[in-house]
């Protein structure tokens, strides 16, 4: 009968399969109570990024509420087209890239001549005190800092208009309706909020620098102007490089609270405060436009995912232990 | 001291104490600014040296306290839940993944590390949330999304267990014939105050400075936290009073407001529990973000 010659066959398999199943089974009883440990951060993870993940098919279809998100009609790539049709798409990719641009430029300079210059402080408290102080603008929400660059650029009664144009003699300006001054006032008010965190990530870099090559290069008469730009700086220059790669596999993404609550939302700041995150709000929450901002969002995700890979595949190459995988 | 070493000290000290100023002069700005006289702000503008004092502002705030003592109660009682909840998902995800031996280990790892490398995007994570979980106007809108467990504090938690519990301590529970929830809660968590410290330390402010969940989520002023209240109040000093009872009222408060004031007394109200805890708690914080630094 065919029956006993096909399970003639498998009577070797059978052994094995079954028994590297039981092992993995008997692990799996054995480490139950760990793995049940996980179902919560697990469903968590499910709800918040892999069916939203699933959702990106909204961005394939032509959203109305009657049919739901399942029975709406196919669009084909119709919301992609209208998104790079329009001159939005454009401004807002230029937007997004240069202004990260600056910040990885700036925000790293400052940073690091901080840093640098901390190390040169061997009091403790003093070193602490100024840690603390720079650190305190990045605990604050967006929010506050809107306050307080509101309170710098006001249109009546800020600090700037009325207290340093009359100082220095010059014209008073309407800062929440001139585009072109915002690309300096974010990335100032960037750096304001990031430089002291970056400052104590490079820090603690050099911190744990190995103190006999100073000893060293003290005994050989090295300067101080010696020891930070032949020890320090080619020491910590990997970790500078591996940060910058990382921010620059996050190009595509923009801080919403920096460009959505820094500008007050205000319209004619758009055409240089409107960014990819900025953006897909807008498009969601004013238009209602489900298929496009979702489209944009997709957009920004796969460039961003690219870009990730190709700056770990740089990272690794550089330092493995800072590799993100 | 050679003469270089002499002078560089004092220039290294001036350029910090700059820096000090700049990182803390708008937050004095913004205090002056609530307690300067009205009449002050309208002939010389926002000033560090106001001509005239006044706590008119903070006046005005404690007569229609209402929203603000609900906003606050709101931030408080999100920051407290969320914080907690928080602590023990990524607690109890991050353990197993310290453990060598878990099978299906790396399907997990990759899980959670793939959240960190690709998104869905704002607009189907929005739609999950309102139309399948139903967040729209819970208070759970302000805790569940985005905020619950991040990728980042798991990875930094997982290392923390990996490299400072020893195993011979998991093996002797074992060998004692404790359960692994035991061994974790006995034996594991005693040992990861620090960790447990950084991470709570870092929910705590990510909850408590949010504001983008509440613009999102939330529509009902009875549910509006502290931060989005102030967004709203900058954009709109009117959404303070709306409450009152008829529009004649609403007028004759907002005549009676001394606007900019008040707009910048909230702000201080808003951000001075933060300020009044940072001192305590800034040496666990920078301690924090130096080990995610050096271990990542």
């Amino acid at each position: 009968m065919p029956t006993l010659a096909s399970s003639d066959v498998p009577v070797p398999t059978v052994t094995v399969v079954p028994s590297r199943q039981r092992i993995f089974r008997k692990k799996i009883k054995k480490y139950r109570a760990l793995l049940l440990m996980m179902i919560p951060g697990l469903a968590y993870l499910i709800l918040n990024n892999y069916i939203p993940m699933y959702g990106v098919i909204l961005a394939f279809k032509e959203l109305n509420y009657v049919d739901g998100i399942f029975g709406s009609p196919w669009a084909g790539l119709y919301n992609f087209k209208f998104l790079f049709n329009s001159p939005d798409a454009y401004l807002i990719t230029r937007n997004t890239v240069l202004y990260n641009g600056a910040f990885i430029i700036v925000n790293t300079s400052i940073a690091l001549l901080i840093a640098l210059l901390v190390n040169e402080i061997k009091d403790k408290v003093v070193t602490r005190f100024y840690q603390s102080t720079f650190l305190l603008p990045h605990i604050i929400s967006m929010v506050v800092v809107a306050y307080l660059v509101y309170s710098f650029l006001n249109a009546e009664s800020d600090f700037i208009n009325r207290q340093l144009a009359n100082w220095f003699g010059f014209d008073s300006i309407s800062w929440y309706n001139e585009a072109n001054y915002w690309p300096y006032v974010l990335v100032i008010v960037n750096a304001w909020k990031s430089v002291g965190y970056l400052a104590i990530i490079y820090f603690a870099a050099i911190i744990g620098i190995d103190k006999e090559y100073y000893e060293a290069a003290t005994i050989d008469g090295a300067s101080k102007w010696k020891q930070m730009t032949r020890i320090t700086i080619p020491l910590i220059a990997p970790m500078i490089i591996v940060m910058t790669l990382l921010s620059i596999s996050t190009i595509m993404r923009s801080d919403f609270g920096l460009f959505y609550q820094v500008p007050m939302n205000s319209g004619p700041l758009m055409p240089t405060t409107n960014t990819i995150d900025t953006f897909v709000y807008r498009a969601m929450i004013v238009r209602g436009d489900i298929g496009m901002s979702t489209a944009a969002g997709v957009y920004q995700s796969v460039v961003c995912f690219f870009l990730i890979l190709g700056a770990n595949f740089a990272v690794r190459r550089i330092s493995k232990d800072n590799a993100l995988f | 001291m050679p003469f270089a070493t002499r002078i560089h000290k004092p220039l290294i000290h001036l350029f910090f104490l700059l820096f000090s100023v700049v990182s803390l002069m708008p937050f004095v700005l913004v205090f002056m600014v609530s307690i300067t006289d009205e009449s002050s702000i309208v002939q010389n503008g926002y000033s560090f040296f106001p001509s005239k004092l006044n706590f008119a502002s903070y006046q005005f705030l404690f007569n229609d306290f209402g929203q603000i003592a609900r906003s606050y109660g709101v931030t408080i009682l999100v920051t407290l839940l969320g914080t907690t909840i928080s602590l023990f998902i990524t607690a109890l995800f991050a353990y197993p993944l310290s453990r060598k031996d878990l099978p299906l280990r790396r399907t997990m790892s990759f899980i959670l590390f793939f959240t960190m490398l690709f998104s869905g995007g704002m607009v189907p994570w929005y739609i999950t949330y309102v139309t399948m979980v139903g967040l729209k106007n819970s208070l759970f809108g302000m805790i569940i999304p985005n905020l619950l467990m991040s990728a980042f504090n798991v990875l930094l938690m997982r290392s923390f267990f990996a490299n400072t519990i020893p195993e011979s301590i998991i093996e002797s529970g074992t060998i004692d014939g404790a359960n692994e929830l035991t061994i974790f809660l006995k034996l594991v968590v005693p040992l990861s105050a620090p960790i447990m410290a950084t991470i709570a330390l870092f929910n705590l402010l990510a909850f408590w400075n949010d504001w983008y969940n509440c613009m999102l989520f939330i529509d009902k002023p009875e549910l509006i936290n502290i931060q989005y209240l102030m967004t709203k109040t900058l954009n709109n000093i009117q959404f303070l009073v709306m409450k009152a009872d008829s529009s004649s009222q609403v007028g004759e408060l907002l005549a009676k407001m001394p606007t900019e004031g008040v707009r910048m007394a909230l702000a201080i109200i808003g951000i001075a529990p933060l300020l009044i805890a940072y001192p305590f708690f800034q040496k666990y914080y920078i301690s924090g973000i130096t080990s995610g630094a050096v271990k990542g």
